[in-house]
């Protein structure tokens, strides 16, 4: 290896460039080109006869068209969430059943038997196996509906459509349209779609995606909205109806994410990440028809079990604490009562309360902690006797009408709901997630704007949204 | 026309080409002391993911949409008693621009010198996968073309001549269907012939320029092949340099070229 002889090719190659001159690369180009239309042509044989209806032509058309693309985006989410809702109903109590009030007190039996210690058997039993109990109960069932299906039309074919019908508003919002592909991704998980963002080459863009991948509800959030959903803006429609409105308000919530996404990357390729659109060649693959028991399978392990591994992980040292700083009593009061107490000012000012606060604080390491945490500390502020089963313990109420009478107790109002739905959308994003955009962006500063940009947000639109309710003469 | 099937003897299965897909062994992750190192490329969403799948037994995550592979994927297998470790790349339609997932595909394919390059091509979209072949063969002798989505072609009506396919190109193609499994068998075979040299091809190379331009390429690669001898793609080098490629250019500078010679 000589380094005179490698700057003589160089030379010699600069040298024969100024002779074969400038469209050298063109002429490159077309000669593949050519040559592989001839081999292409040689090697296929088309029948006779033309299929006179080509389906897969017909279904872009319908699913890309101006006047029908966004309404069939709009169903096809509300489908999707009504049979999550739907379905999740009944396996949910299932199996609430069997973890929370058969299991449950025949470990708090079996402790007593051994004689365990009423601190560790309150820890143990009543801290960290309730919260998991609890998370796989109502985490589970719609998880291992949602995720199938958004697989199935991931398999199908549809997501790049999606991407197709965004691109023209995600462009205008100087950002890049394969930012509807990392985006769907977050519906998922968002650390998934941060990474997924690495589909995007300039960094610009990709900055845009990752900071904005927070505004696609993941599926941490989706169990809150859902539940927030059924209890209150469900309730108050007739009862045939009720889950179709929850559907509904559920995919207003996704769409106001959506807006937000937009909104924000607009904002952003104004101020500090200013530049240019690049633009890009989407393909739109052929639809294909999903390998379905292939697909329920690998979405069941690859994304349900995961998610909830991480949920139970999770939970467990959450339950714990709770627990822990329910018990912990400082003169009248326990540490968690002191801590609502002192929190509740702040979060009535936005149309929240002390609880939902602390919960969410909690919560940080895994949004799917938030609704366990807001019920059980709700219990515990307002003094409940009747139900639950003690000081900081996590429970499942087995009927809707039980957990709004939690709420109601509470304090709770539809401003209460709207606005915690609201919050659950902008809020920070979870520690895993924020762990992962330090990884993909190494900045320390970047990773700091997505952590603190959306709880600003969350904080101004959940406060404004107060005001405003209460001007106009709301509850609350 | 029915056909009586008897039970075979086992024997009989051993030296049967059918038996071949039970050699395969996925070997996952698990990827020590491999004989061969196979690179997976092709256009987007042309189901190179499916295949990586089929052969290695892990489950990267497939979907119905180009750009699901940001970065490279390796596996493992075992066929034959040979172990070979492969690389799914990212999609790309060519190797000439400079994006990143192209330079990724690139750079594996003329740095990482695999044994062999599959290039998964998808049947219904010929004529725009041949493009990507083409150049691949500009880099590499040792490529097989995996003509997936075999299933979807006849869905569409299309008939697609594989053998002629395999003679104007120079290299073995196999049809498959990798999402049923298909042809699967037949490629296993195909790799380790032309990963061991077994099989030696003889690509197409692209022709048609004009014989000034010929005359500068052929000029340039000999040069190319007196500094650094052995290098097996000394012509795609030299295209490279004559397209103004300074990426290529640093290279041969690093003598990261002549490292690999």
């Amino acid at each position: 290896m000589s380094n005179k002889n490698a700057e003589a090719v160089l030379a010699n190659a600069e040298a024969l460039r100024w002779q074969v001159g400038g469209d050298f690369h063109e002429n490159l180009v077309e000669a593949i080109y050519a040559d592989a239309a001839r081999i292409a042509d040689r090697a296929i044989t088309r029948p006779q006869q033309r299929p006179r209806f080509d389906l897969d032509r017909t279904l872009d058309r319908l699913v890309t068209s101006r006047a029908f693309g966004f309404p069939l985006m709009l169903l096809m989410l509300t489908v999707v969430f009504w049979l999550t809702i739907a379905g999740a109903n009944v396996p949910s109590s299932m199996l609430a059943t069997l973890l929370l009030e058969n299991l449950h007190p025949l470990l708090k039996t079996g402790a007593a038997s051994i004689g365990m210690p009423w601190w560790l058997d309150g820890f143990l039993i009543d801290g960290v196996y309730l919260a998991m109990g609890w998370v796989i109960s109502v985490m589970l069932p719609p998880m291992a509906i949602f995720f199938p299906l958004f697989t199935l039309l991931e398999d199908f074919g549809y997501l790049p459509r999606v991407a197709f019908n965004l691109d023209n508003i995600f462009r205008k919002s100087g950002a890049h349209g394969k930012q509807a592909l990392s985006m769907a991704m977050g519906w998922g998980c968002n650390a998934a779609g941060v990474i997924a963002a690495r589909i995007i080459d300039s960094p610009r863009e990709r900055l845009i995606a990752i900071i904005t991948n927070n505004f696609a509800l993941c599926n941490g959030r989706w169990p809150t909205q859902i539940l927030v959903a059924t209890v209150f803006v469900g309730a108050l429609v007739p009862a045939h109806l009720g889950g179709l409105i929850s559907a509904l308000a559920v995919v207003a919530i996704a769409v106001l994410g959506v807006g937000l996404t937009f909104a924000v990357s607009w904002g952003l390729s104004r101020t500090v990440l200013k530049g240019e659109v690049s633009t890009f060649s989407l393909e739109l693959p052929p639809y294909r028809p999903p390998r379905i028991w292939q697909t329920i399978y690998t979405s069941i392990i690859d994304r349900t079990i995961f998610v909830l591994w991480r949920a139970i992980l999770w939970a467990a040292p959450a339950g714990a604490l709770i627990w822990l700083s329910s018990n912990w009593f400082i003169g009248e009061l326990s540490l968690a009562e002191h801590l609502v107490t002192a929190l509740d000012p702040f979060g009535l000012l936005l149309g929240l309360n002390g609880v939902i606060l602390m919960a969410y604080i909690l919560a940080i390491p895994a949004n799917e902690i938030v609704i366990p945490t807001i019920l059980m500390l709700t219990v515990l502020s307002a003094r409940m006797a009747s139900v639950g089963a003690g000081a900081g313990v996590m429970f499942e109420l087995d009927s809707l009408g039980g957990t709004l009478a939690v709420f109601n107790a509470g304090g709770w109002t539809l401003l209460t709901a709207i606005n915690l739905m609201l919050f659950s959308l902008i809020h920070n994003p979870c520690s895993t997630t924020i762990h992962t955009i330090y990884k993909e962006t190494g900045s320390a500063k970047w990773t700091l704007v997505s952590a603190l940009l959306p709880v600003a947000m969350g904080l101004a639109a959940t406060f404004l949204v107060a005001q405003l309710w209460r001007l106009f003469g709301g509850a609350g | 026309m029915t056909v009586e099937i008897n039970t075979p003897s086992t024997e009989a299965c051993a030296i049967c080409p059918a038996h071949n897909a039970a050699h395969l062994l996925k070997l996952g992750v698990d990827m020590q002391d491999w004989d061969f190192v196979v690179a997976l490329a092709g256009n987007p969403n042309t189901g190179k993911s499916t295949v990586f799948n089929a052969l290695t037994g892990l489950r990267q995550h497939t979907g119905n949409w180009p750009g699901k592979t940001v970065a490279r994927a390796e596996g493992g297998f075992d066929y034959d008693g040979q172990r070979f470790k492969i690389v799914d790349l990212p999609g790309t339609y060519s190797l000439l621009s400079t994006t990143l997932d192209e330079e990724i595909a690139r750079d594996f394919i003329l740095f990482g010198r695999p044994d062999v390059t599959v290039v998964v091509v998808d049947a219904t979209r010929l004529e725009r996968n041949l493009n990507l072949v083409l150049q691949v063969l500009e880099i590499t002798d040792r490529a097989i073309v995996c003509l997936n989505l075999m299933d979807e072609a006849r869905r569409h009506g299309l008939q697609v001549d594989e053998r002629r396919l395999a003679r104007d190109l120079g290299i073995p193609v196999v049809p498959t269907a990798a999402r049923y499994g298909e042809g699967l068998s037949d490629l296993l075979p195909a790799i380790s012939q032309v990963a061991s040299g077994q099989l030696r091809c003889r690509p197409h190379r692209v022709r048609s320029q004009s014989s000034e331009l010929s005359g500068a390429v052929q000029q340039l690669a000999v040069q190319i092949e007196a500094v650094f001898p052995g290098l097996p793609n000394a012509r795609w080098v030299a295209l490279r340099l004559l397209d103004g490629d300074g990426r290529i250019a640093t290279e041969l500078r690093k003598g990261e070229l002549g490292a690999l010679a």
